[in-house]
């Protein structure tokens, strides 16, 4: 079996599946980051071997840039957890329904 | 050789996917997922892109799952309760929504044409960089804008009012 890019791309398919269903299922504000952490890199991973198949080194610049804002959105979303936390002492998402009436 | 390498990757990675989103403890979530994400470094590896290599294990499971560990340990979270019994409805839509996507996903699949890989550019730090400031010269210097924003925002919204 020789290993081709497409093999990388069904890989970063199946974890982008996982954690899109960790962030369908899950009720934790912390589990539901980790998947869309999850979906992020299953999204650079497909750059990466769609990069590869061209043979530019483009792809890795983009992914590069994605590893930087989500470093930010870490942070913001962790402060906005920390912040849920103190005003409601759960970061269950279920109870976050303030705005919905 | 990259075969056995790329198997194992590839179990590791989808079984330490698995455990990060389905494990009731949130340290074993986050846990997990630094393996997931040692795996997708190795992916890149195999990819030849080794500045992203390092890049990943410095950055997701350096920095950013540091951070999860520490909001973890910080807030004291309880194990998830049991999620409740979907209705009836909510089955059938979710069923028939998982059956498109998969054929959707399986037709793309099917339907993609496999080039031959090309060449094998090195990803190495000098050829990044190179592109980093040159061509995306704008987008390097912009990203430091957002990172300031973000740090702001997050010291914003964590401050205790008095």
């Amino acid at each position: 079996m020789t290993v081709t890019p497409m093999h990388f791309v069904i890989f970063a398919a199946v974890l982008f599946a996982i954690g899109a269903a960790g962030v369908l299922l899950r009720r934790s504000g912390i589990s539901i980051l980790l998947g869309i952490e999850l979906m992020l890199n299953a999204a650079n991973l497909a750059l990466v071997a769609f990069g590869r198949m061209h043979g530019t080194l483009d792809a890795q610049v983009f992914v590069f840039f994605v590893m930087a804002v989500a470093a930010a959105e870490v942070a913001v979303g962790l402060a906005l957890l920390v912040a849920i936390f103190r005003k409601l002492h759960s970061i269950d998402v279920d109870r976050l329904n303030v705005l919905r009436w | 050789m990259a075969a056995a390498v790329f198997l194992v990757v590839v179990v590791v990675g989808i079984v330490s996917a698995v455990v990060a989103m389905s494990h009731r403890s949130p340290v074993v979530n986050v846990l997990s997922l630094v393996v997931t994400l040692f795996c997708v470094a190795a992916s890149y590896a195999l990819l030849g892109a080794e500045f992203l290599a390092a890049a990943q294990i410095l950055i997701y499971a350096g920095a950013i799952l540091v951070l999860f560990l520490f909001v973890v340990m910080l807030l004291n979270a309880p194990e998830e309760q049991r999620p409740k019994e979907p209705r009836p409805f909510q089955r059938a839509v979710g069923l028939l929504l998982a059956l498109l996507a998969g054929v959707g996903g399986v037709a793309v699949l099917i339907g993609i044409e496999v080039v031959a890989p090309a060449a094998r550019v090195s990803g190495d730090a000098r050829a990044i960089g190179r592109l980093l400031v040159g061509p995306y010269i704008f987008a390097f210097e912009f990203i430091s804008v957002v990172l300031l924003a973000a740090l702001v925002g997050a010291l914003v919204l964590v401050k205790r009012k008095h």
